[in-house]
């Protein structure tokens, strides 16, 4: 018996629709973007210090370790999520790092870290947003890690919580400090 | 305070009370407009504005999943709308402002994709759905054209079931 092909058809749209369907839902979550900046160099910049506001700071004073960027501001209710963790790692995890103050009002981000403690080495002041448009940041919290030649290894959107530390930037981290060293 | 100036006083706040409420009501059917947005940066010329505008609502709020900076008040859209602002005062081109967009929130934030390996099936699909159909109606054609050969038997039959004569 010869098959009627017309009776493929069918099967085979069938078929393209699982395909696209299978590809659709992989992406996870719509909202995520993937980073444009991996391995390029963290954008220059020349910004205030959040405590010592005659003090500018710049690319120079990231560099030289691996260490961790990390955007937030006092108006990001994810960024009060993360706030244990990111004080746990600036005391046990010998890694600097380094905050930047994201369209935020330098007085209510003082009293912000005085109130929950201060993990940051300093702060960075970025109240028009220019540096964090420059790091592709399209909501706070983000966290960079930079290694020593500050060059952007990765980025995680969203609050660091311990599993994130743990499943996804130590091991960049322990990484970059192992390549570097060999 | 006499009861007269109490009325009038009354009277007038109730009046204040219902300008408000019309001024509202009115602004609510003229707000939601194409823009949400509500920040107006001057532009020397008219010409300037309009690429802004054409700019603006080209580029993808990279923090909303289906609007452009011209529709959306995130906090990111705004400081986007800003920098395209400000770059186009400084005479950037418009391809310069999208491809510093584009390097720094990727193929998200273009409503008008470019050609690269993640979008070339945006970019031939419709080509390749034109294939198939255009192959499915030559099929479909040829194979009609196949079916409009009747014997003249046939012919007769048809002629008779129609009730009429045979057709000279």
């Amino acid at each position: 018996m010869t098959l009627n092909k017309s009776l493929l058809v069918p099967l085979i749209v069938f078929l393209l629709l699982v395909v696209f369907l299978a590809l659709g839902f992989q992406l996870k979550d719509p909202h995520f973007l993937p980073s444009e900046l991996i391995n390029k160099p963290f954008p220059e910049f020349a910004l205030k210090d959040l405590h010592q506001p005659e003090t500018t700071r710049s690319k120079q004073d990231l560099v030289g370790e691996v260490a961790l960027v990390n955007v937030w501001a006092t108006w990001c209710p994810n960024c009060i999520v993360e706030h244990p963790e990111l004080m746990r790692i600036s005391k046990e995890e010998n890694i600097r790092l380094y905050g930047v103050n994201y369209n935020d009002d330098s007085v209510k981000a003082i009293a912000w870290l005085k109130r929950r403690n201060d993990p940051y080495q300093f702060s960075i002041v970025d109240d028009e947003g220019k540096l964090a448009i420059d790091l592709g940041v399209y909501g706070a919290p983000e966290t960079f890690v930079v290694d020593r030649d500050g060059i952007i290894r990765y980025r995680h959107v969203g609050a660091v919580t311990n599993p994130v530390w743990k499943e996804q930037i130590l091991p960049v981290v322990a990484h970059l400090r192992g390549d570097n060293d060999s | 305070m006499t009861v007269r100036q109490m009325t009038v006083s009354a009277m007038t706040v109730r009046k204040q009370i219902t300008q408000a409420l019309v001024i509202v009501l009115m602004s609510a059917f003229v707000l939601p407009g194409t823009y949400a947005a509500i920040d107006a940066y001057p532009f020397p010329d008219e010409a300037l504005a309009k690429r802004y505008d054409g700019l603006i609502a080209e580029l993808r709020c990279p923090q909303c999943l289906n609007t452009n900076l011209a529709g959306s008040d995130a906090m990111i859209a705004q400081d986007l709308r800003r920098e395209v602002h400000s770059m186009l005062l400084a005479g950037k081109t418009d391809d310069e402002i999208l491809n510093f967009m584009h390097e720094r929130y990727g193929d998200f934030i273009l409503y008008d994709p470019r050609m690269s390996m993640n979008t070339i099936v945006l970019w031939l699909g419709p080509l390749v759905f034109f294939l198939i159909a255009a192959f499915v109606m030559f099929r479909l054609m040829s194979r009609r054209r196949v079916a409009e050969k009747i014997t003249d038997e046939e012919q007769h039959r048809l002629t008779e079931l129609l009730g009429g004569k045979e057709s000279p």
